[in-house]
């Protein structure tokens, strides 16, 4: 931006704002990436394949990827018919509704993860039951997926509810006047509309899933080669001090948010203004 | 009229209430099962208080920290022209995609005595991994897009023709930033601020690692929740994870009366 340039500051003044900003994000934000990296490869090529090869590394980024084949498409789905209920129709307590979508977004992962242990522990109320009837919840995988479905829940549906409010309900409304079933409505009419900023709100959302630490950590057990996902096993190595083989797995995750933030800045540079909605 | 809303709206509130709120209500249930003296003495115990201080001291400092070169990387990507801009403006939401775990271990490594950046700060006495200081600098890296994300639109919608006003009438530039366009970011900036306060005091993967979790000095209260639940002590973690939460809906609230405001300014 040019045009203030007869009011804004001297141009030393800008080279010493944007020369502090950017030591302070390297410093801040771009060291740990790259730590990341040198640590994994500190021992050469040979100790990092090493570690990804272990089979309790690849059970883990097995059962990651199945973690996010389930609570993704669920959250999926669910963020899409949310956001047709709040969007596209008006009733009473709307506002309510979205704050409670985004419930999950305040509470802290670890409270995440506790919630399950007391519905589904062993000393939590469906605890007894599960027992006699041997089904395992906590400490096996249907809580890891159950927590990582609580922790991504919003990322769809805060995508599409601004986004769908701001295309308003007239293309739908011509649909249905020229004979379109719901179905045809949503399938020929809206989905169109609105996939650029579902394709956004599943990224972020996968992002979440395949990287949460906390909540899963509490229902998980950290049993090896069955319960542990990704970030529980980069956790387990690097207190066994087994810091190469922990920067090696750190480094897949890390990769995953590298790919994920060059999507990203690619869907906003197409797609325009997303950025002030992403924030949280 | 458009169909599908009994369906659409009749699915959204079974998952809502299966996934989200039953759940948060067993925390409630059962925090009111210990009753008023049981819940205060494992809820507001000599160390539980010290991880909510902790917690609620390190997460201020850090937003704070974050609220100033928040504001200055914001303003940077909102108003000058530098090379390599697109790939800073990346940059800054690369806390919202990498694991909290990875960054965890990440920044212990920077820190400690032997690390790239905590070999500098050990000669000048400066210590940071195992310590307090520690918990603040994860939850700087946690925060910072927070605040970023929510002043830099404020900041590039902000009209020129204020601050051109304002220099016609002779004020300087800093008088300008001072009584012109800080007064306009200052809801956004204080919004920025309570998110990013609100993340950092909930929490875990980042801090854990670098933190050392010492009991009284340096354990934050979501790892006394979960140290409980490793112990089984499930009306301990209980009873914190309410103080947690009451603590995370005020927050909430608060978020929010600050973006009605800031709403209502706007159409003024």
């Amino acid at each position: 931006m040019t045009r203030r340039s007869a009011k804004g500051e001297s141009a030393l003044a800008r080279r010493l704002l944007i020369g502090v900003g950017l030591v302070f994000l390297a410093m801040f934000l771009v060291l740990p990436l790259v730590v990341v990296f040198a640590q994994a490869f500190s021992k050469g090529w040979s100790a990092f394949a090493a570690a990804i090869v272990e089979p309790d590394a690849l059970a883990a980024i097995r059962l990651t990827l199945l973690v996010a084949a389930i609570s993704v498409p669920l959250n999926c789905v669910f963020g899409v018919v949310a956001s047709w209920a709040i969007t596209k129709f008006d009733f009473p307590g709307k506002s309510l509704l979205i704050s409670l979508i985004d419930l999950p977004f305040s509470v802290s992962p670890v409270v995440s993860g506790l919630i399950f242990v007391l519905l589904f522990g062993a000393q939590g109320w469906f605890g007894p039951w599960l027992i006699e009837h041997d089904v395992r919840i906590i400490f096996a995988v249907p809580g890891i997926v159950l927590a990582t479905v609580f922790v991504t829940f919003p990322f769809v549906a805060r995508e599409l509810i601004p986004l769908m409010t701001e295309q308003g309900r007239d293309d739908e409304e011509a649909a249905v006047s020229l004979g379109a079933s719901g179905w045809q409505v949503f399938r020929r009419v809206t989905l169109p509309n609105i996939r650029w900023g579902l394709l956004y709100g599943v990224l972020l959302c996968n992002a979440r899933a395949m990287g949460e630490f906390g909540a899963v950590s509490v229902v998980s057990g950290h049993i090896r080669g069955l319960t542990n996902t990704m970030p529980l096993h980069v956790e387990i190595l690097y207190n066994e001090y087994d810091f190469v083989g922990a920067f090696a797995v750190a480094s897949l995750l890390a990769s995953l948010a590298l790919v994920t933030l060059v999507l990203k800045s690619i869907l906003e540079w197409r797609f325009g203004h997303h950025q002030a909605r992403s924030a949280h | 009229m458009i169909p599908g809303f009994g369906l659409t709206f009749g699915i959204t509130l079974v998952w809502l209430g299966l996934i989200v709120l039953i759940p948060l209500t067993t925390i409630f249930l059962r925090a009111a099962g210990l009753g008023w003296d049981g819940f205060v003495a494992v809820g507001l115990s000599p160390r539980a208080l010290a991880a909510y201080r902790l917690s609620f001291g390190a997460a201020a400092a850090a937003a704070g920290i974050n609220a100033v070169f928040g504001l200055l990387i914001a303003w940077i990507l909102a108003r000058y022209d530098f090379p390599g801009k697109r790939l800073v403006d990346a940059v800054v939401d690369l806390p919202f995609a990498l694991p909290t775990a990875v960054a965890g271990i990440a920044l212990v490594s920077l820190y400690a005595d032997n690390g790239w950046i905590g070999s500098l700060l050990a000669p000048m006495g400066i210590k940071v991994a195992y310590t307090p200081l520690g918990v603040v600098v994860a939850l700087v890296f946690i925060g910072l897009p927070f605040i970023v994300r929510t002043v830099q639109p404020v900041l590039a919608d902000l009209g020129a023709d204020v601050e051109e006003a304002a220099a016609t009438l002779g004020a300087t530039r800093w008088q300008t930033f001072n009584r012109v366009i800080f007064p306009a970011i200052a809801p956004a900036l204080l919004t920025g601020f309570a998110l990013a306060f609100a993340r950092g005091v909930g929490e875990y993967g980042s801090v854990i690692f670098i933190s050392g979790n010492m009991p009284y000095r340096t354990e934050i209260a979501p790892l006394l929740i979960a140290t409980q639940l490793e112990q089984f002590d499930y009306p301990g973690a209980t009873a914190i994870a309410c103080v947690m939460l009451v603590a995370s809906f005020s927050m909430l609230l608060v978020v929010n009366l600050l973006q009605a405001w800031r709403a209502k300014r706007g159409t003024r």
